[in-house]
């Protein structure tokens, strides 16, 4: 018996492609929470990381607010705000938004700073407003770096949205919480499988959207 | 006119860059800021365009303080150039060209024509436009720095410190480009440079700072050359600045014999005539004129001329276009101690000796002198 006998078995096994319990709509939960919580954490991390890049202040209240974010335990967060908050999303996107946050706020306020000063010096030298500065000149040039903080959250997000499980809801986590309880190993392989794949293709993804939005002036001399 | 009216630039903590600072900067011509780092050159360009603000004083653009318009549309108007160009890297050169023209809301197209337009003014390879940042040399960096700032062909250009980051060959092609384009242009141009050689090549007037802010001496160059104010532009100018006063004294006058002059199918007669002239090297030329070096009399044979065996005839200089300095300069390098005069198509008009150049300049001074107390 291995591990790639049971994810034959998992995969080959027609019962698992379809109903509530199904891998499409298992990995759609999955999707939708992952998705929720990025959009939550990129909405908090983003403006804040280009703002106190782009001043240049708040540095060292950052990088405390990222540690503490960081030794928080997201299992423990969730069942703490399961027990505050009972059933329902919130108790699972909490401990998500805080495990995403600080990679996407540290990399971005870093990514913002470390654009070369002249660039942004002959902007305002030539008559540019602040906010065009931000989004017109330092935005692109710290872009690959911003993606890659967005890009270790995103990774980090579909690995850990599997403990919604624990609360009752659904996603990939399902199968592997079901699996251990039901000592159904194909089933903890398969969904360990699934969300290593996910996570692969979040990779892939945020290639992809570097490829697309990175300028080519940028990628190569960067 | 740009006039900087007693202008003061002193920070939070109490250091002073720019120290009751009054300048009055013509049109259409290059006035350069020249000084030791500290003396507040940089700060003094930055206040034009408000990117510093003035403690006390004010600048005056046209009559009009600046600080009457707003900020953006103040820098929008003047061109503006930094050290190592400063260039977007995520844009195309036509692109970084374009900036302040889309600023100024004109539609991608005209930007984009105007930009082109620019690329060849200073001559830049239009197979270049399409190219990024990273794929252009240092000089041809500071090229789009350049055209960039004239893009929306604004009345008043400032340069900080534009050339110091190239190679001195590069920085040299630069200095002549600057020049041959505000030929063409008139800006008003204010640069900013730590180096006294760029600010005597380029100024059309010179404002020498010294460390605090304070202006030492504001002079056109060859009067700041012949007449520094204090012994602080003294030192600064540097151990040699007679000699490179000789730039602005013209090789025009210097009188030249071409009898020490043979080509290299003379004849014996024609040897011995140019030996009877009693010099004691006589210059050989090839067929067009053309200098190929010198040699003794006795060395030379009608007829069986090694031009390898001659001495090197130095730099030539061509007279009327180039400078007592440049004159000077071919007469120490060549090793018989007499410069080569050639005319504009590098034909050899003539030779002068040491002594002949040196009678020259001590004319010229003369002449300067003379001039200075009837102007005086």
């Amino acid at each position: 018996m291995n591990v790639l006998h049971f994810v034959n078995a998992f995969f080959g096994d027609g019962s698992h492609w379809h109903g509530y319990d199904g891998i499409p709509a298992r990995l759609a939960e999955h999707l939708r929470y992952s998705l929720i919580a990025l959009a939550l954490a990129a909405a908090i991390g983003l403006p804040v990381g280009l703002l106190t890049g782009h001043y240049g202040r708040g540095g060292n209240t950052l990088a405390l607010i990222a540690t503490a974010g960081r030794a928080l335990p997201s299992f423990g967060l969730l069942v703490l705000m399961f027990i505050l908050l009972g059933f329902g999303l919130v108790p699972v996107m909490i401990p998500l938004v805080v495990l995403a946050v600080p990679p996407i706020l540290v990399t971005t306020y870093e990514a913002v700073r470390s654009v070369d000063p002249a660039p942004v010096d002959a902007a305002r030298g030539m008559g540019m407003a602040e906010s065009r500065v931000l989004f017109r000149v330092e935005l692109p040039v710290a872009l690959p770096l911003i993606l890659s903080g967005l890009r270790s959250a995103a990774i980090q997000i579909v690995s850990t949205a599997t403990i919604a499980a624990y609360v009752s809801l659904g996603g990939l986590g399902r199968y592997i919480v079901d699996g251990l309880y039901q000592r159904d190993y194909e089933k903890v392989v398969g969904g360990a499988t699934l969300v290593a794949v996910l996570a692969l293709a979040t990779l892939a993804l945020f290639w992809a959207v570097a490829r697309w939005a990175v300028s080519p002036g940028v990628r190569r001399s960067g | 006119m740009i006039r900087i009216d007693s202008v003061t630039k002193r920070y939070p903590d109490g250091t002073v860059a720019v120290d009751r600072l009054s300048l009055e900067i013509p049109d259409r011509s290059i006035t350069v800021l020249v000084g030791p780092s500290g003396c507040g050159k940089t700060t003094t360009l930055r206040m034009i365009n408000r990117m510093v603000e003035p403690t006390e004083g004010a600048i005056l653009l046209d009559g009009a303080d600046v600080r009457q318009q707003p900020v953006n549309t103040l820098r929008r108007s003047m061109g503006y150039v930094i050290q190592n160009a400063g260039l977007f890297q995520h844009r195309t050169i036509l692109d970084n060209i374009a900036t302040v023209p889309r600023l100024l809301g004109w539609d991608k197209r005209r930007a984009r024509a105007r930009a082109a337009e620019l690329m060849e003014r200073v001559g830049l390879d239009s197979a270049l436009a399409k190219r990024y940042p990273y794929q252009l040399s240092g000089g041809q960096q500071q090229r789009v720095g350049v055209a960039r700032a004239l893009a929306a062909d604004p009345p008043v250009l400032l340069m900080d410190e534009p050339f110091s980051a190239v190679d001195p060959v590069v920085r040299k092609g630069l200095q002549d480009e600057l020049l041959r384009i505000q030929g063409e242009l008139g800006k008003t141009i204010v640069f900013v440079t730590h180096d006294i050689d760029e600010a005597i090549k380029l100024g059309t007037m010179v404002a020498v700072l010294r460390t605090g802010g304070r202006l030492a001496q504001y002079a056109p160059p060859a009067e700041l050359l012949s007449a520094p104010a204090d012994p602080f532009v003294e030192d600064f100018l540097g151990a040699d600045r007679g000699i490179r006063r000789l730039s602005f004294f013209t090789s025009a006058g210097l009188e030249l014999t071409s009898e020490p002059v043979v080509d290299v199918d003379a004849t014996a007669e024609q040897i011995a005539a140019a030996a009877a002239a009693g010099t004691p090297y006589l210059l050989v030329t090839d067929r067009d004129g053309r200098p190929l070096g010198w040699s003794e009399p006795g060395e030379l044979t009608a007829g069986a001329v090694d031009p390898d065996r001659l001495l090197s005839p130095g730099r030539p200089f061509e007279q009327g276009r180039d400078s007592l300095r440049a004159a000077l300069d071919g007469a120490v390098l060549s090793p018989t101690g007499w410069a080569v005069a050639v005319d504009g198509t590098g034909k050899v008009s003539g030779v002068v000796s040491q002594a002949a150049v040196g009678e020259a300049i001590r004319a010229a001074h003369a002449e300067d002198r003379t001039d200075a107390k009837v102007a005086g």
